[in-house]
């Protein structure tokens, strides 16, 4: 809950909402990127990028180095598992919100 | 196994500690007047425990574990109100899974649940919410705790429900907020700290401007720093070298993720939602001036404080608890009397116990074999 999680930031899929479908180690989760997004730029241009996501917010823009050694150090915690499975429970919740 | 194996830098690491040991010895520290550290942030515990820190560390440095682990510092009193909320028929009461172990004077979330309460984990107050749009008939109810990490997430989930004109979601707000914790920690008579290994993620929403109180006020250095056992063992390293030059600063050791601003969206989310309370209670540590936050009245149609009559009452702490001493360092998590003794992480008896960012928790995981070493 409060480490997060890298994931990658694979489309925007309500601009209006600012919402995306991030990538959590195969895990596709719908994640706010509001707190992510940079001032006068369009949303897709998070594509692709990765993010420190936070039980479903995107709070900081790491690069890929950093984002791969994040997940390495929190898979050795035991915390990305964790992070997982709590997505994993909600999944119907979040399909049923990206529809 | 050697306690190098984990690292992603075994060289590095090394060199980090035999440097650090130079400047240990240059301050004159030894074991029995050892420098003492406090890492405020569970993840910082979590880490130096399961890489061993403590063990290649000499014995003048000391770690204090400090109260940074939101799940750790739940009052009784406020699961009791939790688990009266979800007790009422109306509601899907929604929270973390962190939060469904932690004792109630009662109960626990888990124990509710179990006795037919719709209790139901998630992992944002995202899926609150969602549940809420599926379910108009019910009452959904979102427990927000933790502190300025997790702070942004809940205020802009109130938002949103605001901006949807979502009726049937409310928050019940466990938040609680680092500045006036540290002063508190830094007002604890008898608690000797002499730097701060900083929050990584509270840092990146509320930046680093804020700390500076506690270099200019009560001349401790501070350094932000990353989860990484290199990113622990260099911050040590920094905030020796700053109390050896006898010059307290606030730093950053994890600028990849830290801005000096923090996260201005974040920031403007929790300051439009939440304002301060006068009071809130700590397991352990008692009540901490403004150290919690509730909602704003313009937002008081989503507090579930006010939708639900909760009883709001404190309940001490297990007497037999010393959570509060091993919070501020005065004891180490074994010394407590029931400490694997009545308390363990299946079935904790203080909060310590519920996390695996809480020190006693993170000791008996990973520390039983350590006693003698940190």
């Amino acid at each position: 809950m409060c480490l997060g999680i890298p994931g990658r930031i694979t489309a925007i899929t309500d601009p209006g909402a600012m919402l995306a479908t991030v990538d959590v180690s195969g895990i596709r989760r719908t994640v706010d990127v509001q707190c992510v997004a940079e001032p006068g730029r369009p949303l897709d241009d998070l594509i692709g990028r990765w993010a420190l996501v936070h039980v479903g917010f995107a709070m900081a823009l790491v690069d890929e180095e950093e984002a791969r050694a994040t997940l390495a150090l929190l898979e050795t915690l035991g915390e990305a598992e964790a992070e997982r499975d709590a997505m994993r429970l909600t999944a119907d919740l979040d399909r049923g919100e990206a529809a | 196994m050697s306690v190098w194996d984990g690292f992603k830098d075994a060289a590095l690491g090394r060199s980090l500690v035999e440097r650090i040991a130079e400047r240990l010895d240059a301050l004159g520290a030894t074991e029995r007047q050892p420098v003492r550290l406090m890492e405020v942030c569970g993840g910082h515990t979590h880490s130096i425990f399961r890489y061993g820190l403590a063990t290649v560390l000499p014995p003048a440095l000391e770690f204090l574990h400090g109260p940074g682990c939101p799940v750790c510092v739940l009052p009784m009193g406020r699961i009791d109100d939790c688990v009266a909320i979800a007790e009422d028929p109306r509601v899907i009461f929604t929270t973390f899974g962190d939060a469904m172990r932690v004792p109630g004077s009662r109960k626990s979330l888990m124990q509710a649940k179990a006795d037919g309460a719709d209790i139901r984990m998630v992992y944002s107050p995202l899926d609150a919410l969602a549940l809420a749009r599926r379910n108009p008939d019910r009452e959904v109810v979102f427990f927000g705790l933790g502190f300025e990490t997790t702070m942004p997430s809940t205020a802009l989930t109130v938002l949103r429900a605001e901006a949807e004109g979502i009726a049937n979601f409310s928050l019940f707000s466990q938040h609680v907020t680092i500045i006036p914790t540290l002063k508190a920690v830094l007002d604890t008579p008898g608690l000797t700290v002499d730097g701060f290994i900083g929050p990584g993620h509270v840092s990146m929403v509320i930046g680093l401007r804020p700390y500076r109180f506690i270099a200019e006020t009560y001349r401790k250095p501070f350094v932000v720093a990353g989860f990484e056992p290199v990113d622990v063992l260099q911050s040590v390293w920094m905030l020796l070298g700053r109390i050896a030059e006898g010059r307290p600063v606030i730093e950053n050791q994890y600028g990849r993720v830290v801005p000096e601003d923090g996260n201005q969206r974040a920031r403007a989310a929790m300051d439009a939602v939440f304002e301060e309370r006068e009071r809130c209670e700590w397991r352990g540590l008692g009540s901490i001036d403004r150290s919690g936050v509730r909602i704003r009245d313009r937002y008081a149609r989503f507090d579930a404080e006010r939708r639900f009559s909760v009883g709001g009452a404190v309940v001490a702490d297990p007497q037999a608890c010393q959570c509060g001493e091993v919070l501020t360092g005065t004891l180490k998590p074994w010394q407590c009397r029931l400490f694997g003794n009545g308390c363990s992480p299946e079935t904790p008896v203080g909060a310590l116990m519920v996390s695996s960012e809480g020190a006693c928790a993170a000791w008996y995981q990973y520390g039983g074999a350590r006693r003698g070493a940190a």
